[in-house]
């Protein structure tokens, strides 16, 4: 059986007319160099399993480069496994996951975990420069701290991650992605922890600072998926399947009280909770 | 009162109070001063013995420190070795368990046979009194390093030996700061037992004899510089670990 999501057809006349080609919305930006269009990400055929349970299988699903796709589902069906073997960090049972360029993935992906995931022995501009520190490389100091001027914590750089608060760290963990300036950014729930003023505010930015990027986000939040994504699928079941892409109209980040907001938000919780045994 | 004021004078308090129970002790029980000697003759002996009690002290400091340093040294070895080589695992910890199931205090006179009276006996028995806490401490800080922080290293593309450095390492050193602290308090204990089988220097071999002289006055002037170095040596590694270690803080004391 095969959820294939055919996104391509309808992506660019359907969501995108107002929002501005990727190359333009980075120049707007003016933070990082995605030059072109970036790679979209094509999962084939995925098959999950721990011994003889299936956790899911014959997973299809492809993002169009620059796309903010929200996968949606409920706590334990498999959204962090699948964003796990996206991000190179397990193996799937059977299937790939690659490129729409045909290059490899590897060093393309930037990953956003449940945490923040700052390096408590690291303050905010060192954890931002994380991965120079972790290849050996010189880190880039002035692009650190403008990066962190971009997420509103210019003042902070010398702080360490326990002297900030929680909306805090998630901005530096923001910083820390975008330092890496990588066409692919994968987010594991990365807001979830956040109280919900907070959380709106934090996925704003993100929404702004990760335009022109190929993004996929899981979350089990009706809500943060259609403040922020392109297309929606909900991935459900035992095994899991994915469900038919919805696609919301509109720029992101939408305000909580767009219609076409609250339109599909509904849609979607009626969705995922017939979907889910009682 | 300022709180580094009071943690200050917290232990001078406990102390004179400690000093005025022995004092009206050893003059109102009639104990005599042989087995127990008054604080005033305790104090004259430190001042008369003044010179042995450095040159001893300075011995059993320089064999405490070296088996502090080399044990913890060795323990930490180990601890890599055990975490990640699963045959070192298998061939080093039961080793190890035989280490500490054998009592150091049994082992003392054949350490002493082999190594001698000198201080090389003194430094193996305290690097056998302290090498374990510091690799069980250690290896489990190792094995404890959050997965988060591992994968997102892993998506920087951080190679084995990066991830050991910049991550397994560094968040592991609360926990290593633990052994340290447990090997530090412990081990004069097998330098002053090392004394005791057999030396010709050092506060254990000046307590043994005094003591078979009886001249209590004496040991126990040793003791009281013995338990005053062991204190000293403790609160200086903690402090300078928990200088090292500014990230990591106390959560009880914010509680």
């Amino acid at each position: 059986m095969t959820a294939a999501v055919p996104f391509s057809a309808r992506a660019t006349k359907s969501s995108r007319p107002q929002k501005a080609p990727p190359n333009l919305a980075t120049t707007s930006t003016a933070t990082v160099s995605v030059d072109q269009t970036p790679p979209g990400l094509r999962i084939e055929d995925l098959a999950l399993r721990y011994g003889d349970r299936t956790i899911f299988e014959h997973l299809n699903l492809t993002l169009n480069g620059g796309e903010f796709v929200v996968l949606l589902g409920a706590s334990g069906v498999g959204k962090t496994s699948l964003l796990k073997i996206v991000a190179g960090l397990s193996t799937p049972a059977e299937g790939r996951v690659v490129a729409t360029d045909g290059l490899p993935l590897s060093h393309r992906i930037a990953y956003m975990g449940q945490q923040d995931l700052l390096y408590p022995w690291l303050n905010t501009v060192q954890n931002v420069m994380l991965g120079s520190r972790l290849r050996g490389e010189k880190g880039d100091h002035e692009r650190a701290l403008h990066l962190l001027g971009r997420v509103g914590l210019g003042d902070r750089a010398k702080a360490l991650p326990s002297e900030l608060s929680g909306g805090m760290r998630q901005r530096a963990a923001i910083a820390r992605t975008l330092y890496e300036d990588r066409p692919i950014v994968l987010m594991d729930e990365p807001f979830s922890a956040l109280d919900s003023f907070t959380r709106a505010r934090v996925q704003d930015l993100a929404a702004e600072l990760l335009q022109g990027r190929t993004a996929l986000l899981i979350t089990h939040d009706p809500l943060e998926a259609c403040r922020l994504g392109h297309h929606l699928v909900v991935l459900s079941g035992h095994p899991a399947k994915l469900g038919p892409p919805i696609t919301i109209r509109g720029q992101t980040p939408r305000a909580p009280d767009d219609e076409e907001l609250l339109h599909t938000q509904g849609r979607l919780m009626r969705q995922l909770t017939e979907l889910e045994p009682k | 009162m300022k709180p580094y004021l009071a943690s200050g004078l917290r232990p001078v308090m406990t102390l004179l109070v400690l000093l005025a129970v022995w004092a009206t002790v050893s003059k109102t029980s009639g104990i005599q001063t042989f087995l127990l000697p008054t604080p005033k003759s305790v104090a004259i002996a430190l001042w008369e013995q003044r010179g042995m009690l450095a040159s001893s002290t300075a011995t059993t400091l320089t064999e405490t420190a070296l088996g502090l340093l080399l044990g913890t040294i060795l323990g930490a070895v180990s601890a890599l070795a055990i975490v990640y080589s699963p045959f070192m695992q298998r061939w080093l910890m039961p080793l190890l368990l035989i280490s500490q199931a054998i009592p150091v205090f049994a082992l003392a006179p054949l350490l002493v046979l082999w190594f001698g009276f000198g201080m090389a006996s003194k430094v193996v028995m305290a690097i056998i009194v302290i090498f374990f806490p510091i690799t069980a401490a250690f290896s489990d800080g190792l094995r404890r390093t959050d997965l988060g922080f591992l994968d997102l290293a892993r998506t920087m593309n951080a190679s084995p030996l990066s991830i050991l450095s910049h991550v397994r390492l560094p968040a592991a050193m609360p926990a290593f700061a633990s052994g340290l602290r447990v090997a530090t308090a412990i081990a004069p204990i097998g330098a002053v037992v090392g004394e005791w089988v057999g030396a010709s220097s050092g506060l254990g071999y000046v307590m043994l004899n005094a003591n078979a002289r009886i001249e209590t006055d004496v040991m126990f002037a040793a003791l009281f510089v013995l338990a005053l170095m062991a204190i000293s040596l403790w609160v200086l590694v903690d402090r300078v670990l928990k200088r090292l270690l500014f990230w990591a803080p106390d959560t009880t004391a914010m509680a």
